[in-house]
């Protein structure tokens, strides 16, 4: 395999910078276009939850000199980058003296598992059906079966995840209905934690899979076309290669290459759907946090939590599109 | 040796081809009108099935019946019966929410909202898309680089999440605003696609006759190249009006819609809320989920159609 | 070569290839016979869409839809190619019938290095051939590469790192892997440039000297043809319509094809006019009785609108399908436009 060229690097990378820098810089300024000041509505947020909050005017000076929000516009947003870079995103509003990035750490774990597991199925679902899809060798019955299954392509993955919900859990009774995990069990590398674990998280992984996997599906049928009338692949069959392994080696592996550049593009997309099941489902992750906090106003949560996503994202994206030349040799030599 | 000159050569290849399938598939298929695909035309009709509960809705059901306490609360559909055991009238054929919100006035409402929606923000974001992808592909350079690197970020940055923090500190924003500002994350796949388009046919023999033919760069762009862009055009509308439903469900369904007038995803969002899972009021989040399921599948088959349409390859695979 | 002492390696009989399209089917190979003899290099020529090419991939099996091989045999050792199961096929492509394909500049999948490439059909055919283990398989495809003149760094490339003339030979290599005993060569100069494509000839017509293999040259450069084959076979819309010797074919062609097609090649003393008429060609899903060069042959006779000619040898060495040849009573052939 190659290596990834110094030139494709430092692109990605600045890519990746420049991503979080700008939406950094978005989650700073809406807030300050909205009317009124963030820190006036802070107050009347712990007013509205703890009732009447003596000398208010004096708290929310106090905040203002604590926050730095009496300084010019150019240093808030420069202490505001630095504190990001230090994971620093103020305190939750809701339970106040908890910083944002406590709440935050315990979520992430759990919707970083679920994503990592649910978008790799995904991939390699829908590209192994989009190929069957087109093999000349694949049982009828199958090619008549997967085009079937793509019906629920492009459906948002929050109805897949109520219909799934209403169906396994509320009828069916075979899977719980909310959390990551039951009640009382004690969270470890113990098996009965392990296979809790498993089980709540079928149906969030089944949802985000089902309405996904389509997309791949015909994106590698596409391909697969593509590839099947190039000549390397009659060459392949006339040398009397398996099949198997003319699919594999001669087929899928030069089709997959742009269904990798897709990934990384819609990979957006995709987060944000599974973020949306989460919450449907309950599932102690970001999604989680993020309904939450818009349930209770916590601004800070909703900032923060929206932040790490989007740094997620563009990590996810980076990491696709840095392997990209480790499979295709035309990059790793520097061709285009 | 001389008598490799190319004239033998070019006189035999100018006979006629018969000799690769695909290219004789693509000469027949050329009389038969692609346009009038199978996928495509059902996905229209979709598509226009529900557009027309929203445009003709109004005229036989009174919609203000689609206002909370407008009607008794938890009703189901008609033949069926609630945890109560109240059973389903004909004032009410589709039931009824815990506010008191007719549900099939909440659909006949919601319906063309959601597509209204959708597309603004494509219209917006196809407008803004071909431009970009226009002046990257034709200027080149600088400005080719600069697009791109901006699509790029753009392409990578979740719109929910921007989203969730405009709408959580904006609070109340109508149907409009939020779907100009869903158009602002929605057109770096058009020019990307454009962008390609313009590329590869730059290269292409037709648009290089053109500028031999001393044609100006205006002429080449609107007469030469758009009419072949036209399919790619539509698709991009089709993938960027999905995307923007797509994420206006996903906010309404977090609750951070409009929330002046009922769409589909603020009933499920308020359904959720109001535990109709557990209560079993399936028709509650279920109608809205289906009538949204119906409308992403046609918008499904609208895009499939309109890709085989501009990539013939695919229409033959998929009648073998 | 007598003809006596010649032993067929390879014979067509009365293969069908037809192509489905909406609108009827496309005969592109509609009732070819030829004999393909032991250490011989055949041409096969014809304008493009002849169906020359397409006659070579239903040798090879390798039609796919919506192209099917409607009937006929493929004879190779006395057995029956078109009726072997999937295994034995694919026992049999390579081993023993190669093909060194169209435009190399695709042929090699991009993301496998030449060694790899060369190393499936060793690997694949192992328990054919002789067994090659791990340590042998490099000396082994080094020397493959050493014989059709590429450099031993090639052994590690890409294709993408390669030019068209080196891609080439890489296939030539890797036809000759496993001493197959016909070749099938697809246009495989094609594509080239001059230079390039004689150094490819040339290096092709030296394995097969040195193998002692057969070879079906298929091609439109009747000048490489002139030079390359032993014996040429005429194509024209899926019919063939000429086999003669390389010389007969030059020296005096039979068929009207032939002989513009032989007249298109142009000398440095003269300048010709293109003879040969185009555009008045018939519809290949609906081929017309009689001759199928009727439409465009400049000596076009009653009979020829009536019936289809025959193949007959007209003299030794050449056999022609054209009315324009009648037998004699002492059974020796007279051209009809002699005596007109």
């Amino acid at each position: 395999m190659g290596r990834i060229p110094r030139q494709y690097l430092l692109r990605r990378l600045r890519i990746f910078i420049l991503t979080i820098w700008a939406s950094a810089t978005l989650i700073w300024i809406i807030p300050r276009l909205a009317p009124g000041d963030p820190i006036s509505a802070m107050v009347g947020q712990m007013s509205q939850a703890g009732g009447y909050v003596e000398g208010s005017e004096e708290i929310i000076e106090g905040f203002r000199a604590r926050f730095g929000l009496d300084q010019p516009l150019p240093i808030q947003y420069l202490r505001y980058l630095l504190n990001l870079i230090t994971l620093d995103f103020g305190y939750s509003i809701a339970s106040f003296p908890t910083p944002v990035s406590q709440i935050i750490g315990q979520a992430l774990p759990w919707t970083f598992g679920l994503l990592v597991l649910a978008m790799t199925i995904t991939f390699l679902l829908g590209n192994a059906l989009g190929a069957l899809m087109i093999w000349t060798h694949t049982p009828h019955l199958i090619k008549v079966l997967i085009p079937l299954g793509m019906v629920f392509t492009s459906i948002p993955s929050i109805l897949s995840g109520l219909f799934l919900l209403y169906i396994f859990a509320f009828i069916l009774n075979w899977f719980p209905v909310q959390g990551a995990y039951a009640l009382g069990i004690i969270p470890g590398l113990n098996l009965p934690f392990i296979l809790s674990v498993i089980q709540h998280g079928t149906l969030p992984a089944l949802a985000v899979i089902l309405v996904n996997f389509g997309y791949w599906a015909l994106g590698m049928r596409g391909m697969m076309i593509t590839v099947q009338g190039e000549d390397y692949v009659q060459l392949a069959r006339a040398k009397g290669l398996n099949p198997l392994y003319v699919l594999y080696r001669y087929m899928i592996r030069n089709a997959i290459l742009p269904q990798i550049t897709a990934f990384a593009i819609t990979l957006g997309t995709l987060v944000s759907g599974q973020v949306l099941v989460e919450y449907i489902f309950g599932y102690q992750g970001m999604g989680k946090i993020i309904y939450d906090a818009i349930l209770a106003r916590d601004f800070a949560v909703i900032q923060g939590a929206s932040f790490i996503v989007i740094c997620m994202t563009a990590g996810a994206v980076m990491v696709v599109d840095l392997t990209y030349p480790l499979v295709d040799p035309r990059i790793s030599h520097g061709g285009e | 040796m001389e008598q490799t000159s190319p004239v033998p050569v070019a006189a035999i290849e100018s006979a006629p081809t018969l000799q690769k399938p695909k290219r004789v598939m693509g000469r027949f298929n050329r009389w038969d009108t692609p346009w009038l695909n199978t996928k495509l035309l059902s996905g229209l009709g979709i598509l226009s099935a529900i557009l027309l509960i929203g445009l003709i809705g109004p005229l036989i059901w009174d919609t203000s019946l689609a206002l909370t306490r407008a009607a008794p609360r938890n009703l189901p559909p008609v033949g069926f019966t609630n945890w109560r055991g109240q059973e389903g009238v004909w004032e009410h054929p589709l039931g009824t929410d815990n506010n008191g919100r007719d549900m099939l006035a909440v659909l006949i409402v919601g319906a063309p909202n959601t597509f209204l929606i959708g597309f603004i923000a494509a219209s917006v974001g196809i407008v803004i898309g071909t431009i970009l992808g226009f002046c990257a592909g034709f200027i080149g350079g600088v400005v080719d680089d600069f697009i791109r690197l901006i699509a790029d970020i753009v392409i990578t940055i979740p719109v929910l999440m921007v989203l969730i923090v405009l709408q959580s500190a904006f609070k109340q924003i109508d149907i409009q605003t939020m779907a100009l500002l869903i158009a602002a994350f929605a057109w770096p796949r058009a020019t990307r696609q454009i962008r390609a388009q313009v590329l590869s046919m730059r290269e292409s023999g037709y648009v290089r006759m053109a500028k031999l033919s001393g044609a100006s760069t205006f002429d080449i762009m609107f007469k030469e190249m758009m009419p072949n862009l036209i399919p790619y055009l539509f698709a991009s509308f089709i993938a960027g009006a999905t995307g923007a439903i797509l994420a206006a469900v996903g906010l309404e369904t977090l609750g951070l819609g409009p929330q002046r007038i009922p769409t589909l995803g603020s009933t499920i969002y308020n359904a959720i809320r109001g535990t109709a899972l557990s209560l079993n009021m399936w028709w509650w989040w279920g109608l809205p989920s289906l009538l949204l399921a119906t409308m992403f599948i046609g918008l499904l088959l609208v895009n499939l159609g309109l890709d085989e349409i501009s990539n013939p390859r695919l229409r033959q695979a998929s009648k073998s | 070569m007598t003809r006596e002492s010649r032993t067929p390696v390879l014979e067509v009989r009365d293969l069908r290839i037809y192509y489905e399209t909406p609108k009827g089917d496309v005969h592109a190979v509609d009732g070819i016979s030829f004999v393909l003899y032991q250490g011989e290099t055949l041409g096969l020529v014809g304008e493009s869409g002849c169906g020359k090419s397409t006659a070579a991939m239903g040798i090879l099996q390798l039609i796919t839809p919506p192209g099917r091989i409607v009937s006929g045999q493929v004879l190779m050792d006395g057995v029956d190619l078109l009726k072997l199961d999937e295994r034995t096929l694919r026992q049999m492509r390579w081993s023993r019938l190669a093909l060194v394909p169209q435009g190399a500049m695709n042929s090699l999948n991009p993301t496998m290095r030449v060694h790899q490439q060369i190393e499936d059909v060793i690997r694949q055919h192992q328990t054919k051939t002789k067994t090659f283990d791990r340590s042998q398989l490099k000396p082994r495809i080094l020397e493959l590469l050493s014989w059709v003149g590429l450099p031993e760094r090639v052994y590690d490339m890409y294709p993408h790192e390669l030019s068209g003339g080196m891609k080439q030979r890489v296939c030539i290599a890797m036809a000759v892997a496993l001493h197959p005993g016909v070749i099938i060569a697809d246009e495989s100069t094609s594509a080239l440039d001059v230079v390039v494509q004689r150094v490819v000839a040339q290096t092709l017509l030296r394995v097969k000297a040195d193998l002692g293999v057969s070879m079906i040259m298929i091609g439109h450069d009747m000048g490489l043809m002139a030079q390359m084959v032993d014996r040429i076979v005429v194509m024209y819309a899926g019919r063939i319509v000429e086999i003669a010797t390389v010389e007969h074919a030059f020296r005096n062609p039979a068929h009207p094809y032939s002989q513009v097609l032989i007249d298109s090649v142009p000398t440095i003393s003269e300048r010709k006019p293109l003879k040969i008429t185009e555009g008045i060609t018939h519809d290949p899903r609906n081929p017309p009785h009689g001759c199928i060069f009727q439409l465009r042959c400049p000596f076009v006779m009653e009979r020829c609108r009536r019936e289809a000619p025959q193949r007959r040898e007209i003299r030794p060495g050449q056999e022609v399908a054209c009315h324009l040849y009648e037998q004699q009573p002492d059974g020796s052939y007279r051209d009809v436009r002699d005596t007109a």
